[in-house]
């Protein structure tokens, strides 16, 4: 019935397809369709795009615009502020201890104020952002694809296979996250590991990324041999088997194209609890390792200055709400997109 | 359902001895990594590295070290810090577990009310801009670091509305329920609604989704051709259906907590459970209470699953076969 009224829509994109005889829209480009045209989610991602935006100039700011630096403490500093000297560090009014400088509210200034090393917070939110983006997104890839590659081989061969993929997925789920991401990094952390030709190094920030990917494979891999073991069943994965397919050209050419669309529908999720995992684990003193920073490791600066310098632990705990939560919008989008009846264990 | 929990209960014991072996081998065999001078813990001096070495056989074949360690856990149950010199880990763990289990019951029965009377307001309200608002606080929710709210629930009962709208808080701490049932409540009240938070969200947004899908079920369909009233419905039919998943869940979730998930919050308010002994004995590098904590977390685990889905079983016969 669509096929001969062609909508507003359809004409904008007939100029970029033009070969394809109209026939029905591809589904692809319907869910895409009907993902633009949910504001929440739009709305979401400019969010993602602006947050990932300005944690990428973090180098230009620091550099070129404050003049700061954000990783080296700076405790004797001081700055020009309203006509004013004033130091970075200074004595609490009653004489006793002292505190860093306070949210000075001007942009090219100790905007966010001081940490108690001297160390500009404004700076090390862009920085740290860098870091908690490329973790949440870097374990996001490497743990969907762990988990494709896990959850197709055990849902489409089955067997022995199965077998031994179901029962490792077993005993990874059965370990509570936290717990399981705490021994590993607590071993591998702070002494960095080395297995044959592999050598990571202690503080680098490929292990929170490893051990993050690593401990939610399962949540993902699970429903995704559940999706192929029906998949299966199905008349046309029969007929190409019949027609005498061979097993990679049927996982590549009649599988993966179906489960696409669940694994869509995980990543903007996985990118958000990875990211609220590696805060966690940063918080904790076992993910990202100084100098590097993220927002967990700003929050737990903070800590100690929690009642007297309340934004340096205030600001970047607000920056990861906003991302996680533009992240968890867009995810709803995508199911509504991409898959309407995915089923997501909403939980970690 | 009798053979059903048993090769449920079967299970789980070989998935706990496979756990054992994971943690085992994490913590002694992992490429690179001395164990000793890991267990020792930091600037150990070498008779300390000697008698590490001793005590887990670090010499002798790996499956002697493992059966070592599982005999220092499990039956002697002697296994030492040798951070805290002398201070025996099992006890420790033993005595935590009350302030663990009293602080994540209390979050789920406030979890439980408000997410699933959140679910079913939404449900209930669909088109309406009661659903979309209480979608958009579920995901809010669901987007907080739960140490980070611990944090600002501190900086406003603590410090800036201490002295007037919060002076009632008291600063952190566990008190014993037997020694002052009040103060017990008192000290665990902005815990609990912490913890709860998340739960909270995540009950309701999946509320909301099984109800939404129940009510396009035939049995609804049918439900409506009797006559019978939406609000009847939404409460007799579609919740009744749709709770099954909240109960899984919800086992999932409990033993999750109590195994070691409800850490952060736990040092945020200065509660000592088994996620503050983690926590502790992470600053201090102390091997032997992380390694009993995760095995004793697991346990957890892997219990509440085994009761889900045996629960499960019982409410749902077909799971019996598979």
């Amino acid at each position: 019935m669509g096929e001969v009224v062609p909508s507003a829509v359809d004409n904008t994109t007939a100029a970029i397809a033009p070969a394809t005889a109209r026939g029905p829209e591809s589904p692809w480009r319907s869910s895409l369709r009907q993902l633009r045209r949910n504001k929440a989610s739009m709305a979401a991602l400019g969010v993602l795009i602006f947050v990932t935006l300005i944690c990428l100039c973090a180098p230009l700011y620091a550099n070129d615009w404050a003049h700061v630096n954000a990783f080296s403490s700076n405790i004797s500093g001081r700055i020009f502020l309203n006509g004013h000297w004033r130091s970075v560090i200074q004595a609490n009014s009653s004489g006793y201890g002292e505190s860093p400088i306070g949210p000075t509210w001007h942009i090219s200034n100790y905007f966010l104020g001081a940490d108690s090393q001297g160390r500009d917070v404004f700076a090390r939110l862009l920085y740290g952002g860098r870091d908690s983006l490329l973790i949440g997104t870097a374990s996001a890839l490497i743990c969907v694809f762990f988990a494709t590659i896990s959850g197709l081989a055990a849902g489409y061969f089955g067997g022995v296979i199965d077998w031994i993929v179901s029962r490792l997925l077993d005993i990874t789920w059965a370990f509570p996250v936290y717990l399981l991401a705490i021994s590993l990094s607590v071993i591998l952390v702070t002494s960095g590991f080395s297995v044959g030709p592999i050598h990571v190094q202690a503080g680098s920030l490929l292990l929170p990324i490893i051990i993050i990917a690593l401990i939610y494979v399962p949540y993902v891999a699970r429903p995704l041999r559940g999706i192929v073991m029906t998949l299966k069943e199905r008349e046309f994965i029969q007929a190409a088997i019949g027609s005498g397919a061979s097993d990679w050209r049927i996982l590549r050419k009649e599988i993966l194209p179906n489960v696409a669309p669940s694994i869509i529908v995980f990543f903007p999720l996985m990118v958000a609890f990875n990211m609220l995992t590696e805060s966690a684990l940063s918080f904790l003193g076992v993910g990202v390792q100084p100098p590097n920073a993220s927002w967990g490791t700003i929050i737990n600066d903070g800590l100690e200055l929690l009642y007297t310098r309340p934004w340096v632990a205030m600001a970047p705990g607000l920056m990861i709400v906003i991302t996680a939560g533009a992240l968890n919008l867009l995810g709803d989008g995508f199911r509504d997109a991409f898959d309407p009846k995915a089923k997501l264990r909403g939980s970690i | 359902m009798l053979s059903f929990t048993l090769r449920r209960v079967l299970s789980a014991v070989l998935v706990l001895f496979a756990i054992s072996i994971a943690v085992f081998l994490i913590f002694f065999a992992t490429p690179g990594v001395d164990p000793a001078a890991r267990i020792a813990g930091r600037s150990a001096s070498p008779a300390t590295l000697a008698h590490v070495r001793a005590a887990f056989g670090l010499n002798r074949p790996i499956f002697i070290r493992y059966l070592l360690m599982m005999d220092h856990l499990f039956i002697k149950r002697d296994l030492t810090s040798y951070v805290n010199v002398g201070l025996k880990v099992v006890p420790q763990v033993l005595k935590a577990a009350p302030v663990t289990l009293a602080l994540v019951s209390g979050a789920a029965v406030i979890w439980l009310v408000v997410g699933v009377l959140g679910g079913i307001v939404a449900a209930a309200n669909r088109g309406k801009f009661i659903d979309p608002l209480v979608m958009f606080i579920g995901i809010a929710a669901v987007s907080v670091p739960a140490y980070w709210l611990g944090e600002v629930v501190n900086l406003i009962t603590q410090s800036r509305l201490h002295s007037s709208l919060f002076w009632w808080v008291p600063s952190g701490g566990y008190v014993p329920f037997t020694q002052n049932p009040w103060q017990w409540a008192l000290h665990l009240l902005f815990p609990w609604l912490t913890l709860a938070a998340l739960y909270a969200g995540i009950y309701a947004r999946v509320l909301r989704a099984e109800l939404v899908n129940a009510m396009n079920e035939d049995y609804v369909r049918t439900a409506r051709a009797k006559g019978l009233s939406e609000r009847r419905i939404l409460m007799k039919h579609a919740l009744r259906c749709s709770l099954v998943s909240i109960v899984s869940l919800f086992g999932l979730d409990f033993g999750a907590l109590i195994g070691g998930a409800a850490l952060l919050t736990e040092v945020v308010f200065g509660l000592q459970g088994v996620g503050m002994l983690t926590y502790t004995s992470l600053q201090n590098l102390d091997l032997p209470v992380i390694m009993a904590c995760v095995l004793y977390g697991s346990f957890f685990v892997v219990l509440a699953n085994a009761v889900v889905d045996i629960l499960y079983a019982f409410l749902d016969p077909r799971v019996r076969v598979a």
